[in-house]
């Protein structure tokens, strides 16, 4: 029986992590990112902290998908803004292709962002509405001088069109000429322009339509295969996160409380919450429907500004001792692969094992 | 065609032949294209679809919300209780809302008035439709806010919505279209915005409120599993029209109509094994303004054939409560139980 504080201790997580035998392209340790919350008119006192997140360890692999999954507040966009350094600080340590990111420059952090492209739920948001298709897609190459000749430069652009399935001639329209389902396609485009090595898709699928969403996972899968993408695939959608990833971490109020290979956390859930939100999530089976046992949980989520003491998850959880209140689980590995932060929670056969 | 119902009673709403159109720069938008459908006594019906299939504007047409202009309601009956209620006057119409029918929206920030109490929102129906006194409405208002399960309900009267969770919002917005005991619950994506654990939270509730009130519910959503988890029947909308209704066991389990096939094959699914690739329907939504000629699904169908061009396929009966409107039925129905056993 092993009990590992894997938060702190970097070989747990590399037990965790699991599709290749590669060293990790991303290795997060211990990532906390604080936002102070002030209050005054002409001297700003803090007058509280939010631990937006609170001390998370992961690692992504070449060519493998981590699902970050979670509801409001859980902190998975904070996490996802500290890694690719956009406008957050984190403290501990965020380790890309062997470099630590924390506390680089903005002028040492413009080389690594072209090895990690970053894709937003909203694409009209997040494209420039008065640039053209083929700039949008091309902006990349020229930013990072990765197109030797203007006609290089439209060879590229019109290659990239064609891989996330735009014609070429749609170069000349611009963002409001595209559907919801295009816009992602080009998002996608510009994310991958640059050849990067890790993209960051924060709910990326989630404002699309089910029949659009399915080609779009599909494009997604395909590009990675193709370019051993690596992803950090963040999402609320457990369905669609068990679909794409290798590796799950579900997080709650800032923190990891369960991480494990997709198949044996959707199979073997060992944390109470994510129990409940697998149980949470109706599937389109009306027969399987009937038969599940559903687990509602009391009570709204904590604001992130005030959790709850010792674990932040005892307020709902269905499982709770008054322990639970005092103590602060940290992630034990309780089966190969798989770690839940939970007092309570045991391995397949009853009793944590490693 | 109309979907079915039990010979035994009738239905408690019965929409026919409803056409709703808006009028907008690129020409005239035929967003509800002749659409029927029953909902009985108590039952829980599902109206499902993606963006654009005009689910939404068929509910908002059976209140008489439809935002006039640019929208228009053409042509059809609603008749509710015996009554068509597109020919009643405005103010009768008025009765029909909260007393008759009840609404929760998406987005219940929206619905609810920013500047007045909950308990103000909540007591304005009860004094309006059922004439209740200020201190009978306040003390109703209460129960209701405990029947939602909200903690402390008396002190909560006097909050504003700023000071709610999306969560406990939408709780009151059930407990304000539930205050006078409606007949029907129209429920227009009312989860889609809440977080996965308040999402079942606030479907349990209606579930088991609308049980226990005999409230007939009408669930409209994009989400499938919501459909296959609480209604009786559903109605699959497409491009302005229903392609295909039935029970949600028939509907799930042997789908006629090409369009349910690939809705059901385009979600990934907890309940299957997480399979390499998803099976998407290609292409896009066709433009309103210029729908196909013959089947609005052809462009996009593996099925399609030289007729599908020629005529548009209705509404016909493929089993026992189910309807589809395909020429190959049939053969759909059949690839798909082979390709799913």
């Amino acid at each position: 029986m092993t009990v590992t504080p894997a938060a702190t201790d970097s070989s747990a997580f590399g037990e965790i992590a699991g599709r290749s035998d590669d060293e990790p392209i991303l290795s997060v340790r211990n990532l906390s990112v604080h936002f102070p919350l002030k209050r005054g008119f002409i001297v700003q006192r803090e007058v509280a902290r939010v631990r937006a997140v609170d001390g998370i360890s992961f690692d992504i692999r070449p060519g493998e998908t981590l699902g970050l999954v979670g509801e409001s507040g859980s902190g998975k966009t904070t996490a996802a803004k500290a890694v690719i350094q956009l406008r957050t600080a984190g403290e501990g340590s965020v380790k890309f292709e062997g470099q630590e990111l924390i506390g680089l420059s903005n002028a040492k952090m413009r080389p690594v962002r072209r090895k990690m492209g970053m894709v937003f739920q909203d694409p009209y948001g997040s494209l420039n509405p008065r640039m053209r298709a083929g700039d949008i897609v091309g902006e990349p190459l020229k930013v990072h001088g990765l197109a030797g000749s203007k006609d290089d430069y439209r060879k590229q652009v019109a290659s990239l069109l064609t891989r996330v399935g735009l014609s070429p001639g749609m170069s000349e329209r611009y963002p409001n000429e595209f559907s919801g389902g295009q816009r992602q396609r080009l998002g996608i485009a510009r994310a991958i322009a640059a050849r990067p090595s890790l993209l960051i898709l924060d709910e990326a699928v989630s404002a699309l339509d089910v029949s659009i969403q399915a080609q779009i996972l599909n494009l997604l899968q395909d590009l990675q295969d193709q370019y051993n993408l690596a992803y950090l695939f963040i999402a609320h959608d457990l369905s669609v996160v068990r679909h794409i990833s290798h590796r799950v971490a579900v997080m709650y109020l800032g923190r990891i409380v369960e991480t494990a290979d997709s198949k044996d956390l959707y199979e073997r859930p060992m944390h109470p919450y994510t129990q409940a939100l697998l149980s949470a999530i109706p599937t389109p089976n009306p027969v399987h429907e009937r038969s599940r046992e559903r687990i509602i949980l009391r009570g709204d989520l904590p604001s992130p500004i005030n959790p709850p003491s010792g674990c932040h998850f005892h307020t709902r959880c269905p499982v709770a001792t008054t322990a639970c209140a005092d103590t602060d689980p940290e992630l034990r590995l309780l089966a190969e692969n798989q770690a839940a932060a939970c007092l309570f929670a045991t391995g397949y056969d009853g009793a944590p094992r490693a | 065609m109309t979907t079915d119902s039990p010979v035994t009673s009738t239905p408690l709403l019965q929409v026919r032949n409803l056409r709703t159109s808006f009028n907008t720069p690129d020409g005239k938008i035929t967003a509800v294209a002749g659409v029927s459908f029953d909902v009985n006594h108590g039952e829980t019906l599902g109206l499902v679809g993606e963006s654009g299939c005009g689910k939404s504007v068929s509910a908002l047409s059976i209140m008489r919300l439809v935002p006039n202009p640019p929208g228009i309601i053409e042509d059809g009956e609603v008749i509710f209780e015996g009554v068509d209620l597109l020919k009643v006057s405005d103010k009768e119409m008025q009765g029909v809302r909260g007393a008759g029918i009840g609404m929760i929206f998406q987005e219940p920030m929206s619905s609810l008035n920013p500047v007045l109490t909950i308990g103000r929102q909540i007591t304005e129906p009860l004094e309006e439709h059922l004439g209740l006194k200020r201190a009978a409405a306040e003390n109703r208002a209460a129960e209701l806010l405990e029947m939602v399960g909200i903690a402390d309900s008396r002190q909560r009267l006097s909050d504003h919505p700023h000071q709610l969770s999306g969560g406990q919002r939408q709780r009151v917005m059930i407990a304000i279209a539930l205050s006078c005991e409606p007949k029907l619950l129209i429920a227009d994506e009312a989860t889609t915005a809440l977080d996965v654990t308040i999402q079942a939270q606030i479907l349990e509730l209606m579930k088991n409120l609308t049980s226990q009130l005999g409230t007939a519910l009408l669930i409209i959503t994009h989400n499938l599993g919501i459909i296959a988890r609480y209604a009786d029947r559903l109605n699959v909308m497409y491009a302005g029209k229903i392609r295909e209704s039935g029970t949600a066991e028939q509907v799930y389990l042997r789908p006629g109509h090409p369009y349910t096939v690939g809705l059901l094959n385009s979600v990934p699914r907890l309940d299957r094994p997480a399979s390499e690739r998803l099976d998407p329907i290609p292409g896009e939504i066709p433009d309103p303004a210029n729908l196909p000629s013959g089947c609005a699904f052809r462009p996009r169908c593996r099925w399609a054939t030289a007729e599908c061009e020629i005529s548009e396929p209705v509404l016909e009966q493929v089993g026992d409560r189910q309807m589809v409107a395909c020429y190959e039925s049939n053969t759909v129905a059949d690839s798909v139980e082979v390709a799913w056993r």
